[in-house]
């Protein structure tokens, strides 16, 4: 195979991870943009998901219907969960000092990956999903597998559909609207409280489909599934600008490319090392991000 | 002896242009106040010259050991050094700590004892430490509120909270003063303590004062220069006597009725 | 101020014959040698943990990667008393030394931004050094682990009393330096930090100096931590620092109090004996020191410090209310 071939396939293999970083990312970025927390829990989300698609497809065989199903499923759950997070874990420290919000998202976070591992139904231990049968496409050597395409295809429709919701909606306008200033939006008659959850549960349904599209194409899930996707995709986030849908995207996009190809050109080990290396690199270089607003705190 | 210079300052926010060429200049112990409708600019200006924001345009010059020196794009704990202090519109207290720390505080950066003499309590460390806390009961007994060094100062009521910003930024030495809304929720009594205050620190400190107020009758009362800003925009400058029978302050205040009916 | 100084001697007087005791009875085996190792381990956690509360409590910035500077600090003791054949408090400074060159590193981009950007860094930091230690094998023996590092004393039957007089003394160290710095000038600029960084800035401190200031020395101290953590154990394995290690400092911090030097000792003693004999709890810790987190953060951030004050505050109203009734039966 030529190098150019490889650097192909790499790319492919590269934009359908970074499609899944960039659903992700796009949960921490729109909770970031409306409440300014780093939501530590985003990731474990991704792995309650992950376990809900799991449980629908190992009740009924796997067909593409099960499959959608598996979907809505895991994305109703999720954004009841994220829901529920928001309303009893990070509503009551709205006021309060940004640490206190932080040290809770990261209590979350370990109560729900640790929460797994007790629950029998769960457990520690790794197990294989059970996704469709695998086909390849070969367009000229470089190759696309089916689950690669169900990648594509689910998450740009989900981030169309996002898209058109953000701009497009009344909720989207009111989304918009309190994060750029909640007390004005508030003003307006806008329900603060309400916009809130809801963007919890965009972003944490996202998130779900996310985890069965991870889970899917390892094909594997764990308790602690959720952490390494869920950092990588938070610097995707800041990566693209912190708050910033677009910007979420294009992250994600580059984050995925940038870990593809240090695995296939560099180190296999140094494939988790590179989303840290890129962060320190933004933090130094445009802290802003690619897409981002400097925001400076309210004097 | 001009102690501030503002030359031509603009800042834009996504667009809006928030600021656009501002221009003052104080001399050594004016008492200046910066008026205007809500939005028009002022905390934006204060926050301008104490390095909060860096302008877009224009620059700023602070009177420092009388020789004028450009502060534009300097941090505001520099600004601070070179002999600047401020209040905020919406007081911003060290909340959890008590009413003495909040003032050792700003004492902070004229302290000579290193951290290595801290650990080790050198004599040094010692010897300054009681005069830092000697200068600070001193401030709060001109402020009537050294009773209540140990409090925290959260647990203040209001008037004293903003009584105690003000002493904490006389802590840092300052020769400019810039209050931003003192009288805020305050009752008229108490806005006439403060405007008492105010004239007091101006002579035991020998301080230039400038300050933003919506409260007219400490504005007209103690300012002897006045001020106004609409849409980022100076409309008039002048003795209280003059603001007040100015068309253009009349209309931005009251809107185009007057004008009509002028 | 007299009466001040009076405490403090008292203070000392008693740490020091406190101290001297306690090396007596595990030298004559009236504590046993599974008893002092406990307090030996407590007191290393409560070294890091007073280095986390440093600048997390005290400056407010959150670190998450705490395991990951003392795994660079005991890995540099280890490696320098292993292969340079270094003496003890040599190594141990200079691994304290490496460790602050990393922190600083980590601090000098990171610190200019907000406080979360921190957390996840230092998160990260955690997790990218414990794979590098994986791989760096020459120096860390990899997966497999680091064996044979040389304890305090060479003499087998001394080393729980030398374990112990290393520990207490470098953790007695590690309070007064915090204590003491927190007590002063530089103490209070970085307090102020934590309170309103906008204030603090406009009071003429230098709001990124002190943030790199104290999460250098956190640093620094964490290091140290680190290699005691080395030496004392004698043997060291990457998985030793996961991040669940770090989350257990961030306990001890936040149940302590955060900003309180007590309270992390109290409950880095009380937390580390716990943990010990509730070993069979082993999974189920893990569940409930995040709701510990939690629960802490909702409704009492100022943790068990907190909680005595409220109970003192409410022993006193009590007794005043007593003291009104008699009046009023008095009277009546």
């Amino acid at each position: 195979m030529g190098i150019l071939q490889e650097f192909l396939q790499q790319m492919v293999n590269g934009l359908a991870l970074g499609s899944i970083y960039a659903l992700i990312a796009l949960g921490y970025t729109m909770v970031y943009g409306i409440v300014q927390l780093i939501n530590f829990a985003h990731g474990d989300i991704l792995m309650l998901g992950a376990f809900a698609g799991f449980f629908v497809l190992i009740a009924a065989p796997v067909t593409p219907l099960t499959f959608i199903v598996a979907f809505l499923v895991a994305m109703l759950v999720c954004a009841l969960i994220g829901i529920i997070i928001e309303r009893t874990c990070y509503k009551p420290l709205r006021s309060a000092p940004r640490i206190n919000a932080l040290i809770t998202a990261i209590g979350v976070s370990m109560f729900l990956e640790n929460g797994a591992r007790v629950v029998p139904q769960i457990g520690p231990n790794p197990r294989q999903y059970p996704t469709l049968p695998n086909v390849n496409y070969d367009f000229g050597g470089v190759g696309v597998s089916r689950i690669q395409a169900i990648v594509f295809l689910v998450s740009i429709s989900l981030m169309v559909v996002l898209n058109y919701m953000v701009n497009h909606t009344k909720i989207g306008k009111a989304m918009r609207a309190v994060s750029h200033d909640r007390n004005a939006g508030s003003l307006m008659g806008i329900n603060v409280n309400r916009v809130i959850s809801f963007t919890f549960a965009v972003g944490s349904s996202l998130a779900a489909a996310a985890g069965i599209l991870f889970a899917s194409a390892y094909p594997q899930v764990e308790p602690y599934m959720g952490i390494m996707p869920g950092l990588k995709a938070f610097v995707a986030a800041v990566l693209g600008g912190i708050g910033s849908i677009p910007g979420a995207m294009i992250g994600g996009f580059i984050m995925g490319i940038a870990e593809t190809l240090t695995k296939g050109f560099i180190s296999s080990q140094l494939a988790d090392a590179i989303a840290f290396g890129i962060l320190i690199i933004i933090l130094v270089v445009k802290p802003s991000g690619i897409l981002g607003r400097n925001v400076s705190e309210k004097v | 002896m001009t102690v501030l210079k503002v030359e031509n300052i603009s800042i834009c926010f996504g667009g809006l242009k928030a600021v656009s060429n501002f221009n003052l200049q104080l001399e050594e112990g004016e008492l200046v106040g910066l008026i205007g409708p809500n939005g028009a600019g002022k905390t934006t200006i204060f926050n301008m010259i104490t390095g909060v924001y860096a302008p877009d345009e224009g620059r700023i010059l602070l009177n420092s050991k009388d020789v004028l020196k450009n502060i534009t794009g300097l941090k505001p704990h520099q600004i601070t050094r070179l002999g600047m202090a401020r209040t905020f519109q919406n007081i911003r207290l060290f909340k959890d700590l008590t009413v003495l720390d909040n003032v050792r505080i700003a004492y902070h950066f004229n302290v000579k004892y290193n951290a290595l003499q801290s650990i080790f309590r050198t004599l040094g460390y010692y010897k300054e430490e009681a005069e830092v806390r000697e200068k600070a009961l001193t401030l709060l007994k001109l402020f009537k509120i050294e009773q209540k060094s140990d409090e925290l100062a959260k647990n203040l009521p209001y008037g004293e909270q903003r009584k105690l910003e003000i002493a904490r930024a006389l802590a840092t030495n300052p020769r400019l003063l810039l209050l931003d809304e003192p009288a805020a929720g305050m009752n008229p009594q108490e806005t006439k303590d403060l405007m008492q205050l105010i004239q007091f620190i101006r002579e035991e400190f020998k301080l230039t004062i400038l300050l933003i107020e919506h409260d007219m009758n400490l504005v007209m009362g103690i300012c002897e220069r006045i001020v106004v800003l609409d849409y980022g925009q100076q409309i008039a400058a002048g003795s209280p006597e003059e603001i007040k029978k100015d068309p253009r302050v009349i209309k931005a205040y009251l809107g185009e009725e007057v004008e009509t009916g002028a | 101020m007299s009466n001040n100084r009076n405490r403090k001697i008292r203070i000392a007087a008693f740490s020091a014959l406190g101290f001297i005791g306690m090396v007596g009875f595990i030298y004559w085996g009236i504590i046993d040698e599974y008893t002092a190792q406990i307090l030996t381990f407590a007191a290393i956690n409560v070294i890091i943990a007073l280095s986390l509360n440093l600048i997390s409590g005290f400056t407010g910035q959150l670190a998450l990667g705490h395991a990951g500077f003392m795994a660079i600090g005991a890995y540099s003791t280890a490696a320098l008393v292993m292969q340079l054949k270094a003496p003890i408090l040599a190594a141990i400074l200079t691994g304290g030394v490496i460790t602050a060159v990393f922190g600083f590193l980590i601090g000098f981009p990171t610190l200019r931004m907000r406080g979360d950007y921190l957390a996840i860094v230092t998160l990260g930091f955690g997790e990218i050094i414990r794979v590098l230690m994986i791989n760096a094998e020459k120096i860390t023996g990899g997966a497999a682990g680091l064996k044979g590092i040389p304890s305090f004393s060479e003499d087998y039957t001394l080393n729980p009393v030398f374990s112990f007089i290393w520990v207490y003394l470098f953790m007695i160290g590690t309070i007064i330096l915090i204590n003491n710095l927190i007590k002063s000038s530089q103490g209070r600029a970085i307090v102020s930090i934590r309170e309103d960084e906008i204030a603090a800035n406009a009071m003429g401190i230098n709001v990124f100096y002190y943030k790199m200031f104290s999460f250098t020395l956190s640093a620094f101290i964490a290091g140290i931590g680190g290699g005691l953590y080395a030496l004392f154990f004698g043997y060291l394995n990457p998985t030793m620092f996961n991040f669940l290690k770090s989350v257990d400092f961030l306990v001890i911090v936040v149940l302590g109090g955060m900003g309180s030097i007590v309270g992390t000792i109290a409950t880095g003693f009380i937390l580390t004996y716990l943990q010990e004999f509730l070993r069979f709890l082993k999974d189920y810790r893990l569940v409930i020191y995040p709701l510990i987190l939690i629960v802490i953060m909702l409704f009492k951030p100022a943790g068990l410090i907190g909680l005595l004050e409220d109970f003192k505050t409410w022993r006193r109203r009590r007794l005043a209310e007593g003291k009104g009734v008699l009046k009023a039966g008095e009277r009546a």
